[in-house]
């Protein structure tokens, strides 16, 4: 019952949201300030995350092919394949669901508990159209950004890892990835970033703006965004997966 | 005008208050008191519709708040400015910018003239020369005459003050009660103060709404306070001169 009303509530938020889409005024300085939070604050990180990711998965499947008889450029097609399909998306929206969903969620929920979003209110503002939309329209728009950066910093990550582990020379790990290179791998991912993008941003503005009970009310909500999200960016993988692969 | 018919409210199974009738004329002051807990603040917040009851009617100038769309609602709220317990001044932003805000959003002024409108702000809560400080480096004092410029910017026709001299000294608190009866007397703004302290009570307010065992105790002017024999509210006000002496 208590589930039912809070995916009423969160349902009520999304659509006062997409109500409040055509009061650009309204959130147009908001959107830019978190365009570059979301986005360009979270560079360094995704592309960290990406290198990584693409170096470690570049020696194990390496490791693993080691006594498999198959060209060594399919190294160079599995790994870039799987950052393009799953690792790039999944693991930097989990990162950024730490990174932002947490901000978010703090943000918001700090300026419920102060009164600052009845303040808004009671001066006549849409806080929803001030606050949340914002925020969920910049997840939607930079997090498949994002997935591109850490997409192409993961494939030089694991071009980089190859050659200084010896396990793959660049010119063969560039061309397993050419060969089997689809098109559709990069739109499914885009799909991804979008659809993670959107879960983490508008479940973390659902905790933060319904948070209450003062600093560890704030501190609850935080810590629900950040698990939600993470949960519900695994169960958005998975049916992407069951829907379109 | 505002006409509050049979209010209940209750959190689940908590009931707040029930059968809450009074009028507020335009103009004058009223004081809405009570013991800690008792709703004072959940009372206030159903006059702009913050808040919705459970049933009754909170009638502005003819129109039921809870009854209209949110593009009428958020109209009807612009005429109200709200000095909040906390003062809610925005942390992302200075005191000129807390002050600005409704202006740049709602007014079409020039940066020119919002600056002038601001330092005239300034002037009349005594704040001239704070324009750059951060809500942070402001005292308690301080941040709440920021909300009350900030509250009184758009020249609302109501003003609701939540507890406006709470955790304030007393020499801060009487500086804070002269600004609401300023307010009251030079922009004729009908006054709406939630408070618990009997001495702020007796200097701005006209009138009184006493809160008290779920529901609406007494209501009256301060005079009749002053001569009522209602049992309860005189043991508020006892306990609160107690309080003062001691």
């Amino acid at each position: 019952m208590e589930a039912l009303e809070k995916l009423g509530k969160y349902s009520l938020l999304l659509y006062r949201s997409l109500r409040s889409l055509y009061e650009v005024d309204t959130y147009k300085k908001n959107l830019v300030n978190e365009l570059l939070k979301i986005g360009y604050e979270s560079v360094p990180i995704v592309l960290l995350t990406g290198v990584f990711t693409g170096a470690v998965m570049t020696i194990q499947t390496a490791y693993q092919l080691e006594i498999a008889f198959v060209p060594i450029s399919v190294i160079g097609a599995i790994t870039s394949e799987s950052l393009l399909i799953e690792l790039a998306a999944v693991i930097t929206s989990l990162v950024l669901a730490g990174k932002v969903g947490a901000r978010i969620a703090t943000e918001l929920g700090t300026m419920r508990v102060s009164e600052q979003i009845d303040a808004l209110e009671s001066m006549g503002f849409n806080s929803v159209s001030f606050l949340v939309l914002p925020r969920v329209l910049a997840g939607l728009i930079m997090f498949p950004m994002l997935y591109i950066f850490a997409s192409i910093s993961g494939i030089v990550g694991g071009i980089v890892a190859g050659a200084m582990s010896g396990a793959i020379p660049p010119a063969e790990f560039i061309q397993g990835a050419r060969e089997f290179f689809y098109p559709w791998d990069v739109t499914f991912g885009i799909l991804k970033a979008f659809v993670f993008g959107f879960v983490i941003t508008s479940v973390s503005c659902f905790k933060g703006y319904y948070a209450s009970g003062g600093a560890e009310g704030v501190g609850n909500s935080t810590t629900e965004a950040t698990v939600l999200s993470c949960i519900y960016v695994l169960l958005a993988d998975f049916v992407l997966a069951a829907v379109f692969l | 005008m505002i006409e509050i018919r049979n209010l209940k409210k209750s959190f689940g199974d908590l009931l707040v208050w029930e059968d809450v009738s009074f009028d507020i004329e335009d103009g004058e002051t009223v004081a809405i008191i009570g013991r800690s807990g008792c709703g004072k603040s959940v009372l206030v917040k159903h006059l702009n519709a913050l808040m919705y009851p459970d049933s009754g009617e909170v009638i502005i100038d003819g129109d039921n708040v809870f009854e209209l769309e949110y593009v009428a609602l958020r109209k009807m709220r612009q005429r109200f400015g709200v000095l909040f317990q906390g003062s809610a001044l925005f942390d992302s932003l200075n005191t000129f910018e807390n002050i600005a805000f409704p202006l740049r959003y709602f007014t079409n002024m020039s940066e020119e003239r919002i600056t002038n409108k601001v330092e005239e702000a300034l002037d009349l809560v005594n704040l001239v020369g704070t324009g750059e400080k951060s809500p942070a480096e402001l005292s308690g004092g301080m941040r709440r005459r920021v909300a009350l410029a900030r509250a009184t910017i758009l020249e609302p026709d109501f003003l609701i003050y939540d507890e406006p001299t709470s955790g304030l000294d007393p020499h801060t608190s009487s500086e804070i009660n002269k600004l609401i009866i300023s307010m009251a007397e030079n922009l004729n703004i009908t006054s709406i103060v939630v408070t618990h302290d009997i001495h702020s009570v007796l200097e701005i307010a006209e009138k009184v709404a006493f809160l008290e065992n779920q529901g609406l105790c007494w209501y009256g002017t301060v005079e009749e306070m002053r001569r009522s024999d209602n049992e309860q509210l005189m043991d508020f006000i006892t306990a609160s001169e107690y309080q003062i002496r001691n």
